[in-house]
């Protein structure tokens, strides 16, 4: 039996008229790389802006088992929900460009170095736990970025880095927050082949070494389908299909919203008579 | 070869037309009408339509000269002061030290005349609220446009403390500091969700809303009259007056010096430079603390920060409480040195000046805002000569060097830690002057 590491449960999330997602449902293990995948518009986004605190849902419950036990992630405020392990990304970039590549791993660690400051007070004296627990937080960030190979970059302004590297050093602030489930929006738009394939490695070792589980959004098919072990897949909002690659890869509804349906099946019945009276005459 | 440079002048031609349209319809208000009275009494208009004429001519040669002499080369911004901005950020502890040290032994110097010092305390006092600012705009990112009014706090809370309770100023000092603080949590509630521009209109209000309290609560305050009398400062209980009252030994008599007046200007400017470097050190720590980090952060994205576990809420709200404590205590000290304080003191300019040492400065950097702060203070007094043309030169020089320097003097930031030494051990250090 496979444990659950996110539930999600009838999740609405409405923008006045629009249904951005309705009535979607899914299970994300402890042990998997999840993927959510679905054409443009679909509302993979706005589940992960509802996970992470971003979003209120209009209805749903969204059962999270983090550091603390199990919480309910949509009675959380949004900065609360990087507490209780789970982190994520963003589709467009969103790092600290002024501030140096390490900067921005240790400000992830902000609420560990936070209380070993003493709340500040400890830290403005210059006491040893403090500097021991900063000491251990760029430890931690030479870790990831070692793993990541950004370890060059440490000292340079995070802004300055080419688009690859700014991409990966996302990941890598994110992981330096300690998270149980990592959630990456589209982490391989805009990288090369080479890249895309090292941050399938990444994302394997993470899973395979680091017992982080992933729920990935993305569009590369190729990755999704190479390392994902569970795919959701959404369309108008909605869950068309749920399963392990294999069976996303066959499932006729998904290869429907992909390519579209042919044209006679897309048109209603009356017009295609019409269509074929006029042809015929 | 001439076609071509035919064909260069043409737009220049324009260009300085342009110009000479611009200067004339500036002028003409300006140079071209004069209210005079006339033989009635009445106010008539009379004209001097050759002096808008002269006008014009000067911009049109003055502007196409420059466009011809730049040939094609903007008025940009150089690199080579990048260099030298980060060489002075690389190297800023030990120009830090040296510009503490040369403030030391300021008031020693052959040329340290009462001018030179009391000017002198006017720079540390600037320095050390756009250090106090630098907090909130500097490394929070949160554009405050009032920040006057926490020193107006810090300072009617030292000049009431002190005449209702007689309290000394060390203790009145912390005191201020507090409901300086408090105010700046009071001011950072509601504008939490603000940024920006919508940010900076809202602190701009908070910072008129105390000065009108203190015009019109006449009770407490004065009212416009303000608070005279507040106690001068004494060198740790003895005072610098000639004639000490019964049982009082004066500053003088302790050290068996003649009496002169410059030994109280010198304690104030020591008093000033040693709250100045209190902040200094105090920014300079903080900012390799969690919370300073946090604080750049949020500058950078507030999002990400969210998303990271950072609490934006309190966050922003520490900024606005330790900025405003510092400017509670420069307000403290500018009660006791001034020895009386009204409203006028505390009005919009000074909040811009602040902001424009900051923001000339470059956000951010500690040895920026003491050049300044300099620059600020100086360009006044240097104008002086110039007597009503002063202050359009300030602006002038401001505009300048704005354009030499878009994101201020000293632009360049050393990251709070680096992976070689552990804690960065150069972090933008900044001096007394």
């Amino acid at each position: 039996m496979r444990r659950s590491i996110l539930e999600v449960l009838h999740l609405t999330m409405r923008f006045g008229g629009l249904v951005a997602v309705d009535d979607l449902s899914f299970t994300a293990y402890a042990d998997d790389i999840t993927a959510i995948i679905g054409p443009n518009g679909a509302g993979k986004t706005t589940v992960f802006n509802c996970l992470t605190g971003f979003y209120r849902p209009t209805t749903g419950q969204l059962t999270f088992h983090g550091h603390h036990g199990p919480v309910l992630l949509e009675r959380l405020e949004g900065f609360r929900v990087a507490r209780h392990g789970l982190a994520r990304t963003f589709q467009n970039i969103r790092l600290f460009g002024g501030m140096s590549v390490l900067e921005n791993l240790v400000v992830a660690q902000h609420n560990h170095l936070m209380r070993a400051s003493g709340y500040t007070l400890l830290g403005l004296v210059g006491a040893a736990s403090y500097r021991r627990a900063e000491a251990e937080a760029v430890e931690r960030a030479r870790f990831w970025l070692e793993r990541t190979g950004l370890i060059e970059r440490a000292d340079q302004p995070a802004g300055s880095l080419p688009y690859g590297e700014q991409r990966k050093l996302e990941i890598a602030r994110a992981l330096c927050a300690g998270p149980k489930l990592l959630c990456l929006d589209e982490p391989a738009a805009g990288l090369n082949p080479r890249e895309t394939a090292e941050l399938g490695e990444l994302l394997l070792e993470l899973r395979d070494r680091h017992g982080v589980a992933v729920l990935l959004i993305e569009h590369d098919m190729s990755l999704v389908m190479r390392i994902a072990d569970h795919i959701v897949v959404l369309d108008y909002g909605r869950k068309i299909a749920d399963g392990p690659p294999e069976r996303i890869k066959r499932d006729p509804a998904v290869i429907k919203a992909y390519l579209g349906e042919t044209e006679d099946e897309e048109l209603p019945p009356e017009v295609a008579a019409d269509l074929a009276a006029s042809g015929g005459g | 070869m001439a076609a071509d440079a035919a064909g260069a002048i043409g737009p220049k031609l324009k260009d300085a037309a342009l110009a000479a349209l611009v200067a004339i319809a500036l002028t003409v208000p300006i140079l071209g009408m004069e209210t005079v009275p006339g033989p009635d009494g009445r106010l008539t208009l009379d004209f001097h339509f050759h002096l808008v004429a002269i006008a014009a001519v000067l911009v049109f040669a003055g502007r196409l000269a420059l466009s011809l002499l730049l040939r094609g080369r903007q008025l940009r911004p150089s690199g080579r002061s990048g260099a030298v901005a980060e060489f002075v950020s690389r190297h800023g502890t030990w120009f830090g030290l040296a510009g503490i040290a040369f403030a030391l032994v300021l008031p020693f110097m052959p040329f340290a005349s009462r001018y030179v010092i009391d000017v002198a305390t006017t720079i540390v006092i600037y320095v050390m609220l756009g250090w106090g600012l630098n907090i909130v705009v500097g490394l929070a990112g949160l554009l405050d446009l009032g920040y006057v009014a926490f020193y107006a706090v810090g300072a009617y809370s030292y000049a009431l403390f002190a005449q209702w309770f007689g309290l000394g100023f060390w203790i009145c000092l912390p005191i201020a500091g507090l409901l300086a603080a408090i105010a700046g949590v009071l001011l950072g509630f509601p504008v939490l969700r603000l940024r920006g521009d919508y940010l900076a209109i809202v602190t701009l209000g908070f910072g008129e809303i105390i000065r009108l309290v203190l015009i019109n609560w006449h009770e407490v305050t004065g009212g416009p009259n303000g608070i005279a009398d507040i106690p001068r400062p004494t060198f740790f209980g003895f005072p610098f007056t000639r004639d000490p009252g019964e049982g009082e030994t004066a500053f003088h008599e302790l050290f068996g010096l003649e009496f002169s007046t410059l030994h109280r200007v010198i304690f104030l400017y020591y008093l000033a430079l040693f709250l100045a470097l209190v902040t200094n050190l105090f920014v300079l720590r903080i900012r390799k603390l969690p919370i300073g980090r946090a604080w750049e952060a949020l500058r950078e994205d507030e999002i990400a920060c969210k998303a990271l576990g950072i609490n934006p809420t309190n966050t922003k709200l520490t900024a606005f409480a330790l900025g405003a404590m510092f400017g509670g205590f420069a307000g403290s000290f500018f009660a006791t040195r001034q020895g009386f304080i009204s409203p006028e003191s505390f009005t919009f300019i000074e909040s811009a000046i602040i902001l424009a040492i900051v923001v000339l400065g470059g956000m951010g950097s500690q040895i920026g805002v003491v050049l300044a702060a300099a620059v600020i203070v100086l360009l006044p007094e240097i104008g002086r000569e110039f007597e009503t043309y002063r202050m359009l030169l300030f602006g002038a020089a401001m505009v300048l060097i704005m354009i030499w320097r878009p994101r201020g003097l000293l632009a360049h930031r050393e990251p709070t830690l680096t992976l070689a030494g552990s804690t960065g051990g150069t972090g933008t250090r900044g001096g007394g002057r």
